[in-house]
């Protein structure tokens, strides 16, 4: 990444993370390391059937063993009635099941709850949760979305009646921001100097896989309950729970301590953490639960998983002229926190960067009997960016154009902002030129392109593809406004407040809850700036609802382009009371106070009170105005006007052996718009990390069901995350055209590199066999379908890929964890 | 993540072990390195009643020179294995086979012995015991006997050893000047073997006097391509002859079909790294 | 039950520990050494990595019991006299951790990647942290950091410290 000479203030600087002190040395507090006195431990005893009639449960040989304190139902905890919560209804009909704590008379995905046992120990809980006896009666899976949605087929919930949870629609004619599809695509096929292009893509469901399982602690000693959960929404949880049982929001207090990941993973209101809550208040003991890695796979909900179809028109001189979406998306069993809605976080991205005249989204949400999907990073837009750049490909490869001069021809030009797209959304800048020019030149594009050519000319058993994707997110989420006209369940705003202790130190509270991202560090380096103190002298507190009892929390990309906003709006109002405090002390007039790195001075006079003297004077109390309280401290409540647009240029070099199907990355290059960068370190990170992801969902990552709806990615054996050793170093670089929409001028770096990179990788596959007649690669790109996908295309046919078969992996080996007919000597 | 209880026996000697084995009965399990083993006790997968850990027997973790063969204890760890001189000498292909085992925290564990007595078709060293016809010295109530590799791999996750039976030893003929090459394909580098090739040959000038291959998950028990060897034998190490010789590499196998490599493909593979793998070899 | 004794970050423990107790089990519960973390439990990810007897194992994948007579280091006595050792150094300057929790195993693989190989090139460090998974960083700066500590632990260096932020305490 390149850097610049370091700047003076703290914005822009490289500072090393605050956090990471104690995450190098141990010194950690992560949930699982809680266990105040008399912890209970709880085990979940979960369907190993996706779809089954629950006949009986038989609880007497768990109750018996050792350490065992109960086996409960949800009928034995007066719970049966209790429903988790959706706060996304996106349609007024939306159909929307009861998500039950545990299962009661049916199940509806392998993973499923349907008891629970209390020990004294985790390993006693988990030794009598074999003992729980369940009677089942199988039920037929439902397993595919186009067969879930024909007549006749077999109901997840007979009671809605049906399997299609809602269909949401936008069209850009109707809403008047944009001309009519139908009409374009109508016009398109009968012009002859018009082409239309028809894909479909396939979202592979995948799984967030933090790295730290999810875990619960709740304690109900004391006047309130107290929950430490492994989450992303402490804040939610906390108003969730009350919604959920009852529990009133003053009575509780949820602490998300350090926090092991989350990429939208760690967004729900979860079973195990109201079955906690209900066990800890009827036991009068703390109650905790971990889940392991293989419960998390199988339980914790997953990502993606759409069928999308794509058309796309344009004239033969390259110009687009409509574009026509149609999703299916599996919510499997139930609806998580926000699950309806995530495919529709994706509506307003389909057109990216392009100037589209005509836009028509229709999406058709649909319940399968597998584990439930909801947010995962980049929600909804890594989708949307996928289909729009693989098409982008696609209508070059049908035009006989180079893919990049075609986005170029269809972009918005950076003269062009502040630019309304077709789906009425206004992005305030960028500049697709400058970020495209600057990756080209790193990567070497006419070289590369020129040795694709040399190989394909020579029959190279290694050929190689360029992979583009231009693309635009939109991030910051987001105004309340916007969030309200789509039905979602809250706002979008984000508190923050400042305390300026007696010492002069200050405590910020964010209402954002890290996991990682560095907050501590950049929020620091902002609230230096804002408020001239030295960075060390800033301590940060989030994600505990007595400290910092107002927020939304972290997702999004919001965090900074939200919570950091919030932040700066305190700190004005700080600097607003001291100027006050300093005009009155300085017995001069408040218009005469030049406020400057943390100094008041009166104008033209060498008088001034640093802020650290303020705060103090503002602790003593001895002597302020009358029309002011003695306190610089000040809350602020940031509600964003609009999203914030960060953009990029990502151009991949990828090798493919044509004789073996295995795909290497050579090289990947990516220069980001993300506005202004408060720490080039942290940013980098979150370019990086983000890139892992994209990749990993082009190249290696897929969760799989066999016909009788059993996960077979139930552990990091099959769930194949990549290691170092699977990837390579990125040349990545920034831009950087300030966001107008706030005073920082930020845009959200979290999600972008893994929105950007999965189509890169996969339109630079096929780039490279695509002479040889392949015209689509399914995700992931495994070495077998790529070369699966090269025999096809030269008239060889091969057996089937089969995806729901246990691959040997770590210590299990070729031992199938959901079928271990190998006995392990 | 936790097993199920079982009881422990860390006998100090083989005589002990065997003695505890006969006496914990049919549901015993041995510990060598525990890396397959734990994993699959904390998915309570397996539940033993009792399990003997080897860990405590200092004997079974030479490597040494024995004659016209080096002798490898069960117990030795692999990372041990793949830097010891004797073993880069005169065993070269165990030594790369071994490189490419997991990752280093379980080479660090994980014991050639209980690689090897565990018989996973995927597992890399299967295919290297079997290539260069190593000897298996098993330990039993009755005393000890030596079974070679070509009657030890039984089927998936079988082996020669019996019921109360331990395997202490691991012998394997010196290759020394032989040139070797272990030729992996995996899906991610954490990853078992979809399918790898295990080659020796014996060059005599640019012509191949005597070769030996085996191959990995390409059945129920690792396998030895004769086929492959015999076709090699007398060619000169070109492409051309590795690429003929490579086209008898399905010769005899039966190969497994799951979601990394269905059985074309896997047997594809084979070809295309047989070839690759004698290339390699040759340099 | 039965006995183990063990040294751990340079004190010595005797405990009764049922015989399934997994090592990382007996260092997080028995012995409160909350900074070794467990993140799966078939061995791939590699968060539990310790050093028993000079070696990083997965503490997941090792019976305490097996660690009888042994010595253990985690990551909290990867420090000595309150001075960070350079790979925990390296982490922190060249950002090679976000959220933290495959942290300790993977500077405890760094470690004893480092004392097998004082200079490992690029290919060789991500071969041999292959056997821990990482999330969040895409693991190019827990590669550059790696090399950055070869370069600290090269004998008479005086590789400069990227930045004038002291480290322990953390601002």
């Amino acid at each position: 990444m390149t850097t610049t000479a370091e700047p003076t203030t703290e914005l822009g600087k490289a500072r090393t993370r605050k956090e990471d002190a104690r995450l190098i040395t141990g010194r950690t507090r992560y949930t699982d390391s809680i266990t105040p006195h008399g912890t209970l431990h709880m085990h979940v005893v979960r369907s190993p059937l996706a779809h089954a009639r629950i006949n009986g449960v038989d609880k007497s040989a768990a109750e018996a063993a050792p350490g065992v304190v109960g086996v409960y139902t949800a009928a034995d905890l007066g719970v049966d009635a209790v429903g988790l919560p959706c706060a996304w209804p996106i349609t007024p009909d939306m159909k929307s099941p009861q998500r039950p704590l545990l299962a009661t008379s049916t199940v509806h995905f392998a993973g499923e709850g349907v008891a629970v046992v209390v020990a004294r120990t985790a390993a006693e809980a988990r030794d009598a949760g074999d003992l729980v006896e369940i009677d089942y009666d199988p039920l037929e899976p439902v397993l595919d979305m186009e067969a879930a949605l024909a007549d006749g087929a077999t109901l997840v919930h007979p009671d809605l009646g049906t399997n299609e949870n809602a269909t949401w629609v936008f069209d850009s004619g109707a809403a008047g921001t944009g001309g009519s599809v139908d009409e374009a695509i109508s016009a398109a096929e009968a012009d002859p100097d018009s082409v239309v292009v028809r894909r479909r893509f396939r979202q592979q469901r995948l799984i967030p896989a933090f790295m730290e399982p999810r875990s619960c602690v709740v304690d109900p000693t004391g006047e309130q309950i107290t929950v430490w959960s492994a989450t992303q929404i402490p804040h939610i949880l906390r108003t969730m729970t009350t919604v959920t049982l009852g529990v009133p929001e003053a009575k509780l207090r949820v602490i998300a301590p350090d926090v092991g990941g989350g990429f939208g993973g760690k967004i729900g209101v979860l079973p195990e953490e109201m079955l906690c809550v209900a066990l800890a208040q009827r036991l009068h003991k703390p109650v905790k639960w971990t889940e392991t890695r293989s419960e998390s796979l199988l339980a914790a909900h997953h990502g993606r998983d759409q069928i999308q179809d794509i058309t796309i028109t344009a004239k033969r001189d390259g110009t687009v002229t409509g574009l026509d979406v149609h999703l299916l998306a599996d919510m499997g069993a139930y609806l998580g926190l926000v699950g309806p809605g995530v495919p529709i976080l994706g509506a307003f991205m389909f057109n990216a960067i392009y100037k589209i005249p005509a836009l028509k989204f229709t999406c058709t949400n649909v319940f399968t009997t597998k584990t439930l999907t909801d947010a995962y990073r980049g929600a909804g837009r890594p989708e949307a960016t996928f289909a729009i750049e693989r098409i982008m490909d696609e209508l070059a490869a049908e035009l006989g154009r180079d893919p990049l001069e075609l986005r170029e021809q269809n972009w918005i030009t950076h003269e062009e902002f502040p630019f309304t797209t077709v789906v009425g959304l206004t992005y305030d800048s960028g500049n697709y030129e400058q970020a495209t020019q600057q990756a080209k030149q790193k990567f070497d594009y006419d070289a590369l392109r020129r040795e694709q050519a040399e190989r394909r000319a020579r029959g190279d058993k290694v050929q190689l593809g360029i992979g583009i994707s231009t693309f635009t997110e939109m991030c910051g989420l987001a105004p309340s406004r916007v969030l309200g006209s789509l039905a979602y369940g809250a706002g979008g705003w984000e508190a923050a407040s400042i305390r300026m202790l007696a010492t002069g130190k200050v405590e910020v509270i964010t209402g954002a809850s890290p996991h990682g991202q560095g907050h501590e560090t950049a929020f620091s380096q902002i609230v230096a700036d804002q408020l001239g103190v030295p960075f060390e002298d800033v301590e940060i507190l989030h994600g505990d609802t007595q400290s910092s009892p107002k927020g939304l929390d972290t997702y999004g990309s919001r965090s900074l382009a939200v919570g950091g906003i919030a932040i700066v709006k305190a700190a004005e109002k700080v600097v607003a009371k001291a100027k006050k405090l300093a005009a009155h002390l300085l017995e001069a007039s408040e218009d005469d106070i030049e406020f400057n790195a943390g100094q008041f001075t009166v104008r033209g006079t060498d008088k001034g009170k640093a802020i650290q003297e303020l705060a103090f004077a503002a602790f003593m109390a001895h002597d302020y105005p009358e029309d002011m309280e003695p306190s610089l401290d000040a809350d602020a409540v940031y509600d964003p006007e609009n999203f914030s647009f960060p953009h990029g240029t990502h151009l991949a070099a990828i090798e493919v052996d044509t004789e073996t199907g295995k795909v290497n990355l050579r090289n990947y290059v990516c220069v980001d718009d993300i506005g202004t960068v408060v720490n080039p370190l942290i940013v980098e990170g979150q370019v990086h990390g983000g890139l892992a992801q994209g990749i990993a969902q082009a190249l290696y990552e897929e969760a799989n069901y066999d016909d009788q709806g059993t996960l077979v990615n139930g552990t990091f054996v099959d769930y194949t995350l990549p290691s170092a050793a699977d990837l390579p170093s990125f040349d990545t670089a920034v831009v950087s055209t300030p966001a107008t929409s706030n005073p920082l001028g930020v845009k959200g770096v979290g999600e972008a590199g893994t929105i950007a990179s999965t189509p890169a990788i996969v339109n630079g596959v096929l780039d490279a066999i695509r002479h040889l007649g392949v015209a689509d690669v399914e995700m992931p790109t495994t070495s077998q379908r790529v070369w699966r996908a090269i025999q096809e295309a030269q008239g060889r046919s091969t057996q089937e890929t089969p995806v729901d078969t246990h691959s040997p992996g770590a210590g299990l080996g070729s031992i199938d964890p959901n079928n271990p007919q190998g006995e392990v000597q | 993540m936790i097993p199920a209880k079982f009881d422990y026996v860390r006998p100090s000697s083989v005589e002990e072990a065997v003695t505890a084995l006969r006496d914990a009965g049919e549901d015993a399990k041995i510990l060598a390195g525990g890396q397959s083993l734990l994993p699959v006790l904390r998915l309570r997968l397996a539940a033993p009643s009792t399990i003997v850990d080897l860990g405590g027997i200092a004997e079974l973790r030479h490597i040494a020179e024995d004659g016209d063969r080096i002798a490898i204890g069960a117990m030795a760890a692999h990372h041990d294995v793949m830097r010891d001189d004797l073993v880069k000498q005169h065993v070269s292909l165990l030594s790369q086979a071994t490189e490419t085992v997991a990752d280093p925290q379980v080479r660090h564990r994980g014991t050639l012995g209980g690689a090897l007595a565990h018989a996973d078709p995927a597992g890399d060293l299967g295919a290297v015991a079997l290539a260069l016809d190593a000897e298996f010295v098993i330990a039993g109530g009755s005393g000890t006997r030596t079974v070679p590799a070509s009657e030890f791999f039984v089927d998936y996750f079988t082996t020669a050893i019996g019921e109360g039976e331990i395997l202490t030893q691991v012998r394997f003929p010196k290759y020394t000047g032989w040139s070797t090459h272990y030729e992996k394909f995996n899906r991610t580098a954490q990853a078992w073997s979809m399918c790898a090739v295990a080659v020796a040959l014996r060059l005599d000038g640019g012509s191949i006097a005597e070769a030996r291959v085996g191959l990995t998950n390409m059945g129920t028990t690792p396998i030895r391509a004769r086929g492959v060897e015999a076709a090699l034998v007398g060619q000169q190490a070109s492409e051309d002859a590795a690429r003929a010789a490579a086209e008898h590499a399905t010769e005899g196998t039966a190969a497994p079909s799951d979601a990394d490599a269905a059985s074309d493909y896997r047997e594809h593979l084979a070809r295309v790294l047989t070839g690759r793998a004698v290339l390699a070899a040759a340099g | 039950m039965a006995q183990v004794r063990v040294t751990v970050d340079g004190v010595n423990y005797a405990d009764d520990v049922e015989p399934r107790m997994l090592l990382v089990q007996y260092l997080r519960e028995k012995l409160g050494k909350t900074g070794t973390l467990i993140g799966c439990d078939t061995s791939n990810c590699g968060a539990c990595t310790v050093h028993l007897n000079g070696r990083s194992v997965k503490s997941c994948s090792v019976l305490a019991v097996q660690a009888d007579g042994g010595e253990v280091l985690t990551i909290e006595g990867l420090a000595r006299d309150g001075e960070l050792h350079p790979v925990q150094k390296a982490f922190n300057e060249c950002h090679g951790l976000q959220c933290g929790y495959c942290t300790p195993g993977m500077i405890m693989a760094a470690v004893d990647l480092l004392g097998d190989n004082p200079d490992p090139d690029e290919n060789e460090v991500r071969e041999g942290i292959e056997g821990n998974l990482c999330r969040c960083t895409g693991y190019q700066n827990i590669v550059r950091s790696v090399q950055r500590a070869a370069q600290m632990m090269k004998p008479g260096s005086a590789v400069p410290a990227e930045s004038a932020a002291p480290v322990a305490g953390g601002n």
